[in-house]
Order: C-alpha cells, then sequence, then structure tokens
C-alpha cells in the first residue's frame, strides 16, 4: 500500500476507532455504529492534518464513504498513489 | 508575557474596512495580529489592507465579498489557510441596519437584514471554526447590537437579526468548548458609524437620552472590547454578551 493511501486509511481507523485490519474500503457513514456525526467530524480533522488540507463543506456532508474521501483528497491535491 | 501581544496571530475581520470593523482591524493589528480583513467590494479594500500592513509591519489579506453568499465565504478561509495555515480570531462582524414598522416590512428588506446578519455570521461562524478546531484554540466573536438585547421599536428585523446572532453565539459556545474554540458576542449600543450617519437631529438627541453616561460611543470603544475577547486577557470567556453602550437602556 502506498503511503498516501495507508495515511487516509490511518486517519479512518483512528477517527472511528476499529480494528489496524477493518474493511474500511466497505465503511459508509452511519452504514457502522463507529461512523456517527461526532465520528464523522473527528474524521475530516484527521484527514485534514494527515495531509495539511482544508476541505469544504461540501465535502464534510458529502464524505460518505472511503472511496468518496479517496477522491475528495485526491481533488485536493494529494497524490494517492504516492 | 504580555496577555494583549497578539504577534504571530491571525485574526479575520469581516465588515473590516470601515466603522466597527475597521477600528478592530486597526486595534489588533496594532497589537502584532496578522490580518485578513472583508468588504463587499473591492474598490479601497487591497489599499485598506496595505495600509495596515505598512503601519503595523503585519501581514494582510484583503478577501472582497458578500457574506450573506455561502459560495463565496468558503474560499476566504481556504486563501486563510493557503498563505497561513491558522486562523486564531475571527471578528464576525459583517451587518446591515435597515428600520422598519411592523407593517411596512417588505420581503426582500426581511431577505437582505436576514441574509447578512445571520445567515452571514453563521457560515462565518462554520469556517473560523473548522479552522480552528484543527489547533484547538480560538476566539469568535460575533457583532450583535444593544437592540438584538433589548429590541427597538422601528426595528423589529434588525432586532430579529441580531437576536439570533445571540442564539448562534450561545450555541456555538457550548458546542465548540470541548475543542477549545471560545465563542462571544459583542452588543454595542448607539455607535458613531455610518450606520447612523443619516438620522435625525431629534433621533440623535432621543438616543442620546438613552445613554447613562450621556455620549455616543466610538468604534474603538467597540475595538477595545474585541480586543480583550481575542486576547489572552479572556481565556476563560466563552459563551457571553458583552454590552458596550455606555449604560444606554432604550
Amino acid at each position: 500500500m502506498m503511503p498516501n493511501e495507508r495515511k487516509l486509511r490511518d486517519a479512518f481507523i483512528a477517527a472511528l476507532g476499529v480494528a489496524p485490519d477493518a474493511a474500511v474500503e466497505t465503511f459508509t457513514y452511519r452504514g457502522i455504529k463507529e461512523w456517527d456525526s461526532v465520528a464523522h467530524m473527528q474524521l475530516i480533522a484527521g484527514i485534514e492534518a494527515a495531509f495539511d488540507i482544508m476541505l469544504d463543506t461540501a465535502d464534510v456532508l458529502g464524505m460518505s464513504s472511503y472511496a468518496i474521501a479517496r477522491t475528495i483528497v485526491v481533488r485536493h491535491g494529494v497524490d494517492i498513489e504516492a | 508575557m504580555n496577555p494583549l501581544d497578539l504577534a504571530g496571530r491571525v485574526a479575520f475581520v469581516t465588515g473590516g474596512s470601515r466603522g466597527i470593523g475597521w477600528a478592530c482591524a486597526e486595534l489588533l493589528a496594532g497589537h502584532g495580529c496578522n490580518l485578513a480583513i472583508n468588504g463587499r467590494a473591492e474598490t479601497g479594500l487591497a489599499e485598506r489592507a496595505a495600509d495596515l500592513a505598512q503601519r503595523f509591519g503585519v501581514e494582510t489579506l484583503a478577501l472582497a465579498g458578500d457574506v450573506a453568499r455561502a459560495a463565496e465565504v468558503e474560499p476566504w478561509y481556504q486563501a486563510i489557510f493557503r498563505k497561513w495555515r491558522r486562523l486564531d480570531v475571527l471578528v464576525n462582524n459583517a451587518g446591515v441596519l435597515e428600520p422598519g414598522l411592523v407593517g411596512m416590512i417588505a420581503a426582500d428588506l426581511v431577505d437582505r437584514v436576514i441574509d447578512t446578519n445571520a445567515k452571514g455570521a453563521i457560515y462565518n461562524l462554520q469556517a473560523a471554526a473548522r479552522l480552528m478546531s484543527r489547533a484547538g484554540r480560538g476566539s469568535i466573536i460575533n457583532m450583535t447590537s444593544i437592540i438584538g438585547v433589548e429590541g427597538d421599536a422601528g426595528n423589529t428585523v434588525y432586532a430579529a437579526s441580531k437576536a439570533a446572532v445571540i442564539g448562534m453565539t450561545y450555541a456555538a459556545a457550548k458546542e465548540l468548548a470541548p475543542k477549545g474554540v471560545r465563542v462571544n458576542a459583542v452588543a454595542p449600543g448607539y455607535i458613531e458609524t455610518d450606520l447612523v450617519a443619516g438620522i435625525s437631529a431629534d433621533a440623535h438627541a432621543r438616543r442620546l437620552g438613552q445613554i447613562g453616561m450621556g455620549r455616543i460611543g466610538a468604534p474603538v470603544d467597540v475595538a477595545r472590547a474585541v480586543l480583550f475577547l481575542a486576547s489572552d486577557l479572556s481565556t476563560y470567556v466563552t459563551g457571553q454578551v458583552l454590552g458596550v453602550d455606555g449604560g444606554m437602556r432604550i
């Protein structure tokens, strides 16, 4: 796994408090009990800190899955393949 | 350490090119704070920002646009993030005053006043809180009015918009306290600004009669209260509405 993909995955694991080997790629907002609105804001803060970016409100409201989070950080200039 | 020393910190003042906002910008810059200022029009705004930079030796940023338009607000905070990577103080000041007697309140007046004074304040509060929360500190200072606290005949819509600012202050203070972000409001009384420039001599005299100290306030009187709330003199103060009115009662 590339370092930036690992950073994104680690942000999910830390914010949602799930096991390191959890299948975060399958997670959706409110699809698991750990990903509630409070954890969502922690996740946003974690992603922003990890990549030194500032997300828009539309990103915050639209980040409903790991796959969408991946798309959003790429749009903010992160090379997820690096 | 001087608790009023704001060197290295960053403040954003909406409606910061004139009146109370400009007085706040000058006072904060005078205490070493880097400043972003917003005004609705680009005309003169960059010159205002350059003036602060030249006089006080701080970094400045001019952010033109309308606080009532959410799509214009968010890019300001992206610009602040790109320039400084932080925001320590928001002076949520931009506002409009349009009187209207009950029965003569047009729908578009309601839209203009509520959009700027209430919605605009929420948009800025939310964006600022995001930047401050990541640092675990910050001070949001919402500009309300004695009219939002006490009401005033002929200013029902303005009073509603400024009462909304007080409500958002109380709520956001509770939500953001665990994140180290303080949220307070300042409630000016009768202050010498463009908002009251067109008032008649009779109305002016009537207002002065409502003020215990017997004089109209100056913008810097309000700015000094803002400086207190922006500084480390107020690190344990949140969820408060600070009147700056010379003992005015409407």
